[in-house]
């Protein structure tokens, strides 16, 4: 063997050997910081299959430490506001529906009432009003009411059994509207007054404005109160937004410490939030629902009583319907989303000052 | 990667504590921050991480001005980072997994994506048994060694540990250093504060010394 093959022989060696040295470091590099720290620090040895986790092990926790107590604490307070709102927006949506059929009903009709006078013979005077309405353009139906159904309307206030024959009771006359087409309330007043001189008309103007008046202050403050709880469900949790900030301080801090932004750290708060609101507002909705059903069942135990016409009357049916059912769930779902977007509002103006 | 030009910090209208502070850190160099107990080490490296804002001067980090960029341009820069607390500051309600994985989940990786790299650097810490207990019941040794793997995780360009080595055993403390020296052999920038000379003395590093609110830089 020549001095250059051994030479060349010694060359290829000494490159196998700092290869074979080299080769640990570079698949160290390869695989990243921590498995080359591993090889530097003598344990690169193959790592044993990872087996799954504990399944004790808690995972995905909420990054933000959870106060239970507080927490329950709002949800209930959630819970309560939003059954109080729900229920609100539950009646005035009951008294908006009722008060729609009042004025449907009354507005689709007018009343003549003819008035007894001895010198005039009263049935000609009917059947002449009656003459001026039927055929006039927007005039559906005319209907006289008969004495005896008007002597009945008479009987809560001056009882049964009286002969009513003797007092000058006055005669009515129905007329019904068309729904395609209004007609001249004045020209037929007009018209009225020529024919019968102690008619007068009502078209129910004065009674529907007022009945309107009542339902619209029913309805403006039932969405009062539905506003007002709303702001008091937003103040209550930037309140406890504001006192878990303050709980998790530092908890804050290392979160900004490893990179986490504003962003980041108020999603997680508005998370945690969001959840208790839609937890609060489940429940109070539910109850809420739960409620307004109770009570349908008993207004109709109760509807043979004085009492109920009246109240049906005024409310109409107790129930609230599939639109009722779904403010009631758009109020909940509502305040679970102030809760969520105040306590992101919140944090994001803690940390700013912070900042 | 990171530039400190004529830095002062006072606290409120004090005296300032820091004082005409210029240095700067060149990518995969490593140095130990040292001097006397209250000579502003960990303030020096709290303005490093941007969790403390200068009263003067300028910082440069990463090729950026930081001394008045907002919140998340300083999230983002602190991203590229990994420190060790001298308080380890673990948040007490997760798990030492769910706490060395913090960085990763803050960058919005999944869980699964992360799991083996996470075990494998708990267990190479000594914490492969503890990785589902969570910080009050670890003694000050195992918190110390959670708090470097959380540091460590995110393979950091910068890493930033204040007395890395102040609660655990002479043996790990040496396998502590020697994997700081082979992060920095990787690619990362290593600044240690310590004040432990026998740690100090075991490799030839760069020194930035702290004194009476002065920096001065020895090799």
């Amino acid at each position: 063997m020549s001095t250059a093959e051994r030479l060349l022989r010694r060359i290829g060696r000494a490159l196998r050997v700092a290869r074979a040295r080299a080769w640990p470091l570079l698949q160290a590099m390869r695989q990243g910081a921590m498995s080359g720290a591993r090889a530097a620090a003598g344990q690169g040895q193959a790592m044993p299959e990872i087996p799954g986790l504990p399944s004790g092990l808690k995972r995905e926790q909420p990054l933000i430490p959870v106060d239970s107590a507080a927490s329950r604490a709002l949800v209930a307070v959630i819970a309560i506001l939003t059954f109080l709102a729900a229920l609100a927006g539950g009646a005035a949506h009951m008294v908006a529906t009722a008060s729609s059929e009042w004025r449907s009903a009354i507005s689709n009709e007018m009343t003549v009432q003819i008035k007894p006078d001895p010198r005039r013979n009263i049935e000609d005077d009917i059947a002449r009003a009656a003459r001026v309405f039927r055929g006039a353009p927007g005039v559906a139906e005319v209907r006289i009411v008969p004495r005896a159904e008007s002597d009945r309307l008479l009987e809560p206030w001056l009882g049964a059994g009286l002969q009513l024959a003797e007092l000058p009771v006055p005669r009515l006359l129905v007329v019904t509207i068309s729904r395609s087409s209004r007609p001249d309330v004045e020209a037929l007043r007009q018209s009225l007054r020529r024919e019968a001189p102690t008619a007068s008309l009502d078209d129910h103007g004065l009674w529907v404005g007022r009945l309107s008046t009542m339902a619209n202050t029913l309805i403006l403050a039932g969405v009062v109160v539905v506003l007002l709880v709303t702001l008091a469900a937003g103040l209550a949790v930037a309140f406890a937004t504001r006192g878990a900030m303050a709980g998790s301080h530092d908890s804050v801090e290392v979160l900004h410490l490893v990179g986490a932004n504003d962003a980041f750290i108020a999603r997680e708060f508005q998370g945690r939030f969001l959840k208790l609101g839609l937890e609060g507002g489940a429940i109070g909705g539910l109850s809420a629902l739960v409620v307004t059903v109770v009570l349908g069942w008993i207004s109709l135990s109760w509807s043979s009583g004085p009492g109920a016409d009246q109240l049906k009357a005024l409310f109409g049916a107790f129930e609230i319907g599939w639109t009722g059912y779904l403010i009631v769930v758009s109020i909940a779902a509502l305040v679970a989303l102030i809760a969520g977007l105040v306590s992101r509002l919140t944090v994001q103006r803690h940390l700013r000052q912070m900042a | 990667m990171v530039r400190f030009e004529g830095v002062g910090l006072r606290y409120g209208m004090g005296p300032e504590v820091l004082r005409d502070i210029t240095f700067s850190i060149e990518p995969r160099s490593f140095q130990y921050l040292t001097g006397p107990s209250g000579a502003g080490k960990t303030t020096l490296l709290k303005l490093m991480l941007l969790s403390l804002k200068p009263t003067r001067g300028l910082i440069n980090l990463f090729g950026h001005d930081v001394t008045r960029r907002q919140n998340d341009a300083l999230s983002a820069a602190r991203q590229r980072m990994g420190v060790v607390f001298q308080d380890f500051r673990l948040l007490d309600h997760l798990t030492v997994y769910e706490n060395v994985s913090l960085p990763l989940r803050v960058k919005g990786r999944d869980e699964a994506s992360y799991r083996s790299e996470v075990i494998e650097l708990l267990r190479w810490v000594g914490l492969g048994e503890r990785m589902h207990s969570i910080p009050p019941v670890l003694s000050g040794g195992e918190k110390q060694r959670a708090a470097i793997a959380r540091a460590l995780i995110v393979k950091p360009e910068l890493l930033l540990a204040d007395e890395p080595t102040g609660n655990v055993d002479p043996t790990l403390a040496r396998r502590l250093l020697r994997l700081f020296m082979e992060l920095q052999r990787l690619g990362t920038a290593v600044v240690i504060a310590t004040h432990d000379l026998n740690l100090m003395d075991q490799n030839d590093a760069r020194r930035l010394v702290l004194a009476d609110g002065y920096l001065h830089v020895d090799g």
